[in-house]
């Protein structure tokens, strides 16, 4: 046997590994995230940060325009900002980290469902709901503080969302907020059924989520579907099925949607949860790794259409963060990527990033912040106030 | 109920020889704790149709928990003794349902913040069992075989990233008959260590012709109990009331017979196959998503001595665009992406073998199939390196082990 040793090194274990407690797995978990950043994105980074850049736009609150996307369905590390799974967020690493302020350690420490997690980063409370109930958020939710602190009509604030569980998440039961104050959801795989007026061949596709792949929540209303296609989207059924013909994925679709509304409405506040990268919990590493790829790409597409668009050019600040992460491979609870159901630091610790005038470029933020905090700086920044979130406003963008 | 209330005849449903092992310990399960006590039982109920390793490593934890003094069990549970319980679930019939129990536990737990109070308790308990009762070493040093890239011509991309920090790369193996040489190898070993489900052969496809002597499941051969698995999910699923709570309860209560197994005369085996398709997730569609799980369960379950692992193509995962143009409905193969999907499950297979038992003497040996490439990972090959050695797959092997 004749054998040549192989250049080794130990860029591709985290420092999370040796760590004892999860609080500081989290925090090595966090440090080596920005150490890739770094390493990666070293030039715009470096760059930035010596010039001490910060673009304040002094746009008025009230001209002021958000748009936040959320991934139903985190990725780890190695597939996405470690050295080995760069090559999947291309769009990420060199178009929108350099112009973004990266937190790298959002630590949830709520209930790993997806339905559930969103609705608390959506109200700022950890809510403890039914994962797979589609029952509305317990507190008031960010539309519902935003347009009654604003007085602001009810096409400017919209959800897109993934599935027929997420129909309740506009809007709270909460007495003081609640009905007719929460933001209109649309959900483009329940407009794609309503469109095609279902069929075997889609149920594949139009299945409600990735946890529980065998089961979708009924809902009702196809004729609404279409009339809110119709009137308020201005898309004939036919357009749209036309349109859906050259899409890969329902994130594609969700993308689409969401265009068209920027273009109809231009909601101030636009909330979009993608949901591709979920169907890792098939278990094929491979389809894992395209939902990735395409989620990085639908991103970059979106920030350039909040640039290219009149209503949000120059007064957008863009969020992006997944709800949670995934577990670890070195958890024997666990089966690697394919679930979020461990509850290990790795599947709870993730990272958020922001966009948009008056946000610091190419800065990266390693202190543990939460989920929850995301509607506080919400209102911050659009002026409204969430008096019964939990959370803190991130003064780091403010 | 709490675990001190217990009596010999809430156990009269247990399969027999289950119902004699908790009867002999009943004093010992009566000093649990509630939110730990159900975990052991869902182990205790199956006990019937467990394999041999799983059956010795519970009689040895009863055992232990038996001998420990009044004190000893204060200080073992005191973690799992703080975690709050809720009245509903101490009504459940935890001692019949402990697997339906623990699922409810577990959304008690999310809820209220307990996950990771009742994790740390958990491994904290891991760790001191594995204290007391050291796992015994294999007879013989483990060997785990993986074979990816059936049907794939041409790869350029690297294969076993994940795995070649710990073995050596050889890019110059024979291919020829290399399946059948490492169903021979894996052959000879099951007849020099026969122990019972101690080798194993998974093929996410077709099996190939094997000794009888190995314990062997297969993708195709479970494809009628698959598909009616799938037909009673769908009809349930229309029901009135049915959720994914409901669905999950279902599918745990099912048994060979439901799904047309049960007829080879291995109830330990049919048992595993029938939990395979019903707990794993993703196993029933996509043919690598199974191998890598099969091979996951039979690690932890059954621990054998030998397994090897084949992947095949799974099928492909249509866009929306060709779903929606309703082409022709004919089953195809992705045979790229189930080699990427297979050279992570090598790497999931190597991890789960090195998490058992004697882990710093196994090998591992993963090959792509028709190719001359392979990684050999064991105490005999250096980390890290690169050969360029001609060699057949049968050397190779015995350079390992």
């Amino acid at each position: 046997m004749t054998f040549i040793l192989l250049p080794t090194t130990s860029r591709d274990r985290l420092a999370a590994d040796i760590a004892s407690t999860p609080q500081e797995r989290a925090r090595q978990l966090a440090f080596s995230r920005r150490e890739f950043l770094r390493t990666a994105a070293g030039v715009a980074l470096g760059r930035t940060l010596l010039g001490g850049h910060i673009a304040r736009a002094g746009t008025a609150p009230k001209k002021r325009k958000v748009v936040v996307i959320t991934f139903g369905g985190g990725a780890r590390d190695q597939e996405t900002f470690a050295p080995e799974g760069q090559e999947n967020i291309p769009h990420l690493m060199r178009e929108l980290i350099p112009q973004s302020s990266f937190f790298t350690q959002v630590v949830n420490r709520g209930i790993l469902g997806h339905y559930v997690a969103t609705a608390s980063l959506a109200t700022g409370v950890y809510e403890t709901i039914n994962n797979f109930s589609s029952l509305p958020p317990e507190h008031p939710t960010v539309f519902e503080y935003f347009r009654k602190d604003l007085k602001r009509p009810a096409s400017d604030a919209w959800v897109v969302a993934p599935s027929n569980g997420f129909n309740r998440i506009g809007e709270s039961n909460h007495r003081a907020y609640g009905s007719g104050l929460g933001a209109r959801v649309i959900l483009p795989k329940h407009l794609l059924t309503a469109a095609t007026s279902g069929g075997s061949d889609y149920e594949h596709l139009l299945r409600d989520n990735y946890e529980t792949p065998f089961y979708a929540p009924e809902l009702g209303g196809s004729e609404f579907a279409l009339q809110q296609l119709e009137t308020m989207l201005k898309l004939s059924v036919d357009d749209f099925k036309a349109h859906a013909l050259t899409l890969s994925s329902p994130d594609e679709l969700s993308v689409y949607i969401a265009r068209r509304l920027m273009r109809q409405f231009a909601p101030s506040l636009l909330w979009i949860t993608l949901h591709d990268i979920d169907i890792a919990h098939a278990g094929a590493y491979s389809l894992y790794i395209e939902g990735i790829r395409r989620t990085d790409r639908l991103c970059a597409d979106l920030w350039k259409a909040v640039q290219s668009e009149p209503e949000y050019a120059g007064k957008t600040t863009l969020f992006i963060l997944p709800d949670f992460g995934r577990d670890s491979d070195d958890d024997s609870g666990g089966n690697g990527f394919q679930h979020h159901r461990t509850g290990d630091a790795l599947s709870r610790t993730t990272w958020m990033m922001a966009l948009g005038p008056g946000i610091r470029e190419g800065v990266v933020f390693d202190r543990p912040m939460e989920p929850t905090d995301l509607v506080p700086t919400l209102g911050s920044m659009l002026g409204f106030s969430p008096s019964l979130a939990q959370g803190k406003p991130i003064p780091e963008l403010l | 109920m709490l675990p001190h209330d217990l009596k010999p005849e809430q156990f009269n449903g247990y399969p027999p020889e289950a119902r004699k092992l908790v009867t002999d310990y009943l004093g010992t399960l009566q000093r649990l704790p509630l939110s730990f006590l159900p975990s052991l039982l869902r182990e205790v109920v199956e006990y019937d149709f467990e394999f041999p390793a799983e059956r010795k490593a519970l009689e040895k934890e009863l055992a232990n928990l038996r001998a420990l003094s009044t004190e000893q069990v204060k200080n073992w549970f005191q973690e799992f003794a703080q975690i709050r319980i809720s009245p509903k679930l101490e009504r459940l019939d935890w001692v019949n349902a402990p697997g339906q129990f623990v699922e409810q536990l577990a959304a008690h737990l999310w809820t209220t913040h307990q996950v990771d109070a009742f994790r740390k308790a958990a491994l904290d308990y891991a760790d001191r069992l594995r204290g007391a009762v050291p796992p015994e070493p294999p007879p013989v040093p483990r060997l785990g075989i993986t074979v990816i890239g059936k049907g794939v011509a041409i790869y350029d991309e690297p294969l076993f990233r994940k795995l070649r920090p710990h073995g050596a790369c050889f890019s110059r193996v024979k291919p020829e008959d290399g399946l059948k040489l490492l169903l021979d190898a894996v052959a000879a070993r099951a007849k020099a260590h026969p122990v019972p489900y101690g080798h194993w052969y998974i093929d996410g496809g077709q099996e190939a012709e094997h000794d009888p002597a190995l314990t062997c499941i297969s993708y195709q051969a479970l494809e009628p109990a698959r598909a009616a698995l799938l037909r009673k999910m769908r009809a349930e699923i229309g029901r009135p009331g049915m959720g994914p709570e409901a669905l999950r309860t279902l599918l745990a209560q099912m048994r060979p017979a439901d799904l047309g197994l049960g007829n080879a005369g291995d109830t330990v085996l049919d048992r595993f196959q029938v939990k395979l398709l019903t707990e794993g997730s993703g196993t029933q569609i996509f043919s690598t998503t199974f191998a890598q799980w099969t091979a996951r369960e039979a690690l932890r379950r059954a621990q054998p001595l030998t397994l090897l692992v084949r992947f095949a193509p799974r099928q492909r995962q249509k866009p929306m665009n060709e779903l929606l143009s309703a082409s022709e409905d004919h089953a195809e193969l992705d045979s790229i992406g189930s080699l990427i999907d297979a050279d992570m499950g090598a790497y999931y297979n190597w991890l789960n073998q090195q998490r058992l038992p004697g882990a710093e003497q196994s090998s591992f040996l993963v090959w792509f199939e028709s190719h001359s490439e392979a990684l050999a990972i064991g105490p005999s090959m250096p980390r890290g390196t690169e050969s360029t050695t001609v060699v057949d797959l049968r050397e190779l092997l015995s350079w390992m082990v």
